[in-house]
């Protein structure tokens, strides 16, 4: 139901960018209006968003430590797992972020003494959210090729790495192919596992699905009615010089593909997706295990009501003589 | 052939749909974890019945007395015992072995020769639900005991303190 | 013949639930899976709000008029004081990973444990009140109204979580569910809904400094019995002091191994070890609890507590404090005392005055774990051991959940362990280090009305333990938290009966020859030495 309601959305908006881009008219709105727009609306949200994280403090330090500290010097302290200091931290961020390190400890379960299994799905959710996140960036530096007049060297060696296989014309990318499968299979386990299901929102079946129509439309352009990239990249340079013009030449797909676009652009900032600058704050990641050795300072920490120890004594001054305590006052 | 042969034969058939009807006194969103399989200490309460339900399955069919398979049925009662099922729904699933075995079964079921014989094996199945109905109750007074052991613990220091308890003297 | 009904037919009870979102599917209070609610007075104790007498199970909770805008504003407050609660509430891409983590949600099968799902309960009403999809498109957005059912909820989950951690391992962001629930637990106490299990310690923590509301006379009592035993088995009396000025070192360890077994014998193992050490310490009455139930209650709460450790340290002049074997202890000790109520320049950074080793690892908060102390005196050939003592015992180690994920002490006391003991098996990897399981009583669950849901949340534990007491025999489960030494006992009793729990320095105590000891003939808890019963055996 819900993933419907999201398939729907989704399709919806491909609809209207589809009729929209089909009026002469319109074309400027959906080539150049929309598409600045949302990318402001995106810049401007995800600031705001990161702004209003950073503006809450980390009172405290609360790295979840998942290895050794450090202690005695003759104890193997986990650099990593636990780190004590700035470099540990950045070497555990970057595992965490360039190959979901935490998401990959599933993968493994115990049987019995000793021997270990892979177990099936989380072996498959971590292989398909980081074969998504990684083609997508690849994707997404690819269409870089668009906004730069003379394509810079490091662009045409990932174009080259990813259409190694040299099938098709025009050459057919494996992260086209990529992208879909993951984005498919991450929308049949949110509907196939029924405690994902349970969990699931359409906040979690719309990002999906949109993306999926964003890939869907860009292969359909690429392979299949092949867009005049000539013209979509005058459209893109004018974009980025601020001197935008609509040749007539595109597509109608395109701007589907365009609109698609923006609507995550402006989507992005304000769903869960803002996890992609969110993970580099989480403070139970991204803190060195150090808070023994060096203070960590609250900001806001403020003077509490207290028992002393003097009402306390007052409290049990009698009974500590008795008991043969030595006592402040007599 | 005779029934212990048929239910030899189509013995996993048998038990994974009697582990079926387990996994389904479950919420559905808890069935697949616990239908995780080779995952003893993840999966530690759809391991346990699994192997327990095969270890009493395999009793059956030898004819081997309740007692015998306890170790294989405590595995499933006592965590039962503490879920949220009422005593009937926490032990249901032991009668419903003649369900499963008489579906696996079909129009078998009829023939004169295998319903006699299908008379003594579901008999032995109402004595294992018998046997595990005294197991449940063991595992509901053991948290009793538990309960009010730790009742005690908590206040004998203060009882010996005010000399409410001593030792008894040699 | 007679038509047989065909087999489906004839069980006609269904179990399966009826089928509706988690958001419409209200909370059901089942008897065994909660607490008592809290008791005016222990409220009243420590100022909290809306003290009164309340049933959980009732269906008036006597809340004030204004309950939802104080939590409302709670929360709003809390957005601003914790980037981590701020972060959570945002980040979560519902992917399911932590879903099996938790022991709760594997014991009781109940989707409402699942960690995402926790979080969800708090994050629905964030969205609805705190984000602008969420007021725009409301349930569309997965955001619902906070109503007495909801409140209900939170009470219901947040009093079935031990803030393990468990779960935060696995997350790909590192949500951590402990945050969540312990802001929740912090939202909850603004309208008086505490469980008395917590509260009550609190209040006795509060007053009388430990949690069990020993009085002074009644802690020089509590020990006296333990050093008459210590005198039976060794044929030493020990004469420790309390709140003695002057002192090196100031000991500090959760109260309940002051009170029962077994955690008693873990208590008497720090006062032969220090004995044997001619250690320069004291006990003190005034900050006699190590553990902080404020901690479940709400972060200026634990701060409260807290604050007697650094402030008995500073009265009795001692140069470093050092602390017993407890697990969430460690956790607030090594996270937040020294943000709390530091900087604690007047101590010194800890040296050990028997081995020189300075403990450079807390140089900063002055206190150092037990274990990390023994740990260096073994190492350093400063004790005498046999481990041929602790022969009848095959154990196994426990890695207490706080100390695992929330210090990250895991060889320290395995090194002390393999030193006191020749028969040491570890259980399954899945179940121990980080990745161990709770004893699923923690965070002040350990009462006995919720004794169900303990036994239940335990169970990923016991059977892990029962797997290595069937394959090597193993019948001693030994730990570093006198909570685990608490629950674990009962855990053990119901689901592997055949295995003890202990804690780590009655082990120590056990092993250790002491200098002018008679020769012992039994371990600390009365029980013949395996050395004794072969020779009883041979006669």
């Amino acid at each position: 139901m819900k993933a419907l309601v999201s398939l729907i959305a989704v399709l919806l908006l491909a609809l209207i960018a589809y009729a929209g881009a089909s009026v002469p008219g319109m074309r400027l709105l959906f080539g150049v209006v929309i598409p600045y727009a949302a990318f402001i609306i995106f810049v401007v949200g995800m600031v705001v968003r990161i702004l209003k994280w950073a503006s809450s403090p980390v009172p405290f330090r609360i790295p979840t430590t998942t290895g050794q500290q450090k202690s005695l010097p003759w104890i193997k302290h986990s650099i990593i797992e636990s780190p004590s200091n700035g470099l540990g931290v950045i070497a555990r961020m970057a595992l965490e972020v360039l190959f979901f390190r935490s998401l990959f400890r599933n993968l493994k379960t115990q049987v019995g003494d000793g021997k270990q299994v892979t177990y099936g799905e989380a072996k498959w959710l971590w292989a398909a959210g980081l074969a998504f996140h990684w083609s997508f960036l690849f994707i997404l530096v690819r269409h870089m090729r668009f906004f730069i007049e003379q394509v810079p060297a490091a662009i045409i060696m990932i174009e080259g790495l990813d259409s190694f296989l040299q099938i098709g014309a025009p050459l057919f990318y494996m992260t086209d192919a990529v992208i879909l499968a993951s984005v498919t299979y991450l929308f049949i386990r949110r509907i196939g596992i029924p405690q994902v299901k349970y969990i699931s929102l359409i906040a979690d079946y719309f990002p999906l699905f949109l993306i999926l129509g964003i890939a869907v439309s860009g292969v359909w352009m690429r392979y299949f009615t092949k867009t005049d990239i000539v013209s979509v990249k005058i459209l893109a340079m004018g974009l980025i010089s601020f001197n935008p013009s609509v040749p007539e030449t595109i597509g109608v797909m395109f701007f589907v593909h365009l609109f698609l676009l923006s609507v995550l652009f402006v989507y992005f900032p304000l769903s869960k997706l803002v996890h992609m600058a969110g993970v580099f704050m989480s403070p139970t990641r991204n803190l060195a295990n150090n808070s023994r050795m060096k203070r960590h300072v609250n900001p806001w920490n403020y003077p509490v009501h207290v028992h002393t120890y003097e009402q306390y004594e007052n409290d049990f001054r009698e009974k500590m003589k008795g008991a043969g305590l030595p006592v402040e006052k007599e | 052939m005779g029934l212990k042969e048929h239910l030899q034969e189509n013995r996993s058939a048998i038990v994974n749909q009697w582990f079926e009807t387990v996994v389904g006194t479950y919420q559905e969103e808890t069935r697949g974890p616990l239908r995780r399989q080779n995952a003893p200490f993840t999966n530690p309460v759809g391991f346990n019945t699994l192997q327990g339900l095969e270890g009493l399955f395999e009793g059956l069919l030898k004819g081997m007395l309740p007692s015998d398979t306890s170790r294989f049925l405590d595995g499933i009662v006592r965590i039962r015992a503490v879920q949220d099922f009422p005593p009937s729904e926490a032990l249901q699933f032991i009668l419903q072995l003649k369900t499963v075995v008489r579906s696996k079964l079909g129009e078998t079921a009829q023939e004169p020769a295998m319903a006699g014989e299908l008379v003594s094996f579901e008999s032995s199945i109402d004595d294992l639900a018998l046997f595990a109905f005294d197991l449940y109750m063991q595992c509901r007074e053991t948290i009793y005991d538990i309960k009010a052991k730790e009742a005690r613990s908590m206040t004998f220091r203060l009882l010996q303190k005010a000399q409410l308890i001593t030792e008894n003297q040699e | 013949m007679a038509k047989l009904p065909k087999p489906e037919e004839l069980s006609k009870i269904d179990l399966t639930p009826p089928k509706t979102d988690w958001m419409d599917t209200p909370v059901v209070f089942k008897e065994g899976m909660f607490c008592h609610g809290s008791k005016p007075k222990s409220l009243e104790i420590v100022d909290f709000p809306n003290p009164r007498e309340w049933r959980p199970a009732d269906a008036d909770w006597k809340l004030p008029e204004n309950w939802k805008e104080i939590l409302l504003e709670g929360i709003a407050d809390r957005l601003k004081k914790y980037r981590s609660f701020r972060l959570f509430m945002d980040i979560c891409v519902r992917c399911g990973a932590c879903a099996d983590k938790c022991h709760f949600f594997i014991g009781t099968g109940d989707p409402k444990n699942m960690p995402v799902l926790r979080a969800e309960l708090i994050r629905s009403v964030y969205r609805k009140e705190f984000t602008t999809a969420g007021r725009i498109f409301g349930k569309m957005a997965g955001a619902r109204e906070l109503t007495v059912d909801v409140l209900k909820e939170w009470w219901y989950y947040f009093y079935q979580c031990t803030e393990c951690r468990r779960c935060s391992v696995f997350c790909p962001y590192g949500i951590d569910q402990a945050e969540i629930t312990m802001i929740g637990r912090e939202l909850l106490n603004l309208l008086g809904l505490n469980i008395e299990w917590i509260a009550g310690p609190v209040s006795n923590c509060y007053m009388k400094g430990n949690h069990l509301g020993l009085e002074p006379h009644t802690i020089i009592g509590n020990l006296e019995y333990m050093l008459d035993d210590i005198e039976t088995v060794t044929g030493k009396r020990i004469k420790p002091t309390f709140n003695r000025k002057g002192a090196e070192i100031l000991f500090v360890t959760p109260s309940g191994d002051l009170f029962a077994d077994p955690g008693t014998y873990t208590a008497m193992g720090y006062l032969m070890l220090f004995e044997e050490l001619g250690l320069d310490y004291t006990w003190s009455t005034y900050a006699s609890e190590g553990g902080n139930f404020g901690f479940f209650t709400s972060n200026e709460m634990a701060k409260r507590l807290n604050s007697k450790i650094y402030a008995e340290a500073k009265r009795l002049g001692v140069k470093w404090i050092l602390g017993g074997e407890c697990g969430h202890m460690w956790r607030v000790l090594s996270q937040y005392m020294d943000t709390w109520n530091g900087p604690a320049d007047f101590l010194e950074v800890p040296k050990s005055p028997i081995t020189g080793t300075v403990f450079e690892n807390a140089k900063s908060m002055k206190m150092v774990h037990v274990a990390e102390f023994t740990a260096d005196l073994i190492k350093n050939n400063k004790l005498k051991l046999d481990p041929k003592r602790n022969d009848h015992l095959k154990v196994t180690w426990h890695d207490s959940c706080n100390v695992a994920r929330g210090m990250g002490m895991l060889e320290e006391p395995r090194y002390v362990l393999k030193n006191v003991v020749n028969n040491f098996y570890e259980m399954p990897e899945d179940t121990i280090r980080e990745k161990t399981f709770c004893c699923g009583s923690g965070t002040g669950l350990n009462a006995s009305e919720d004794m169900d849901l303990r036994m239940k949340g335990g169970y990923p534990r016991a059977n892990a333990v029962k797997f290595v007491a069937e394959h090597h025999g193993v019948n001693m489960l030994a730990n570093v938290c006198a909570i685990d030494r608490a629950t674990l006992k009962a855990l053990m009793e119901y689901w592997v009966p055949s295995v003890g729990v202990c804690g780590l320095h009655e082990l120590v105590a056990n092993a250790m020859i002491m200098t002018g000891e008679k020769e012992r003939t039994t371990d600390l808890r009365g029980e013949p030495l395996p050395s004794v019963q072969a020779k009883e055996e041979k006669a």
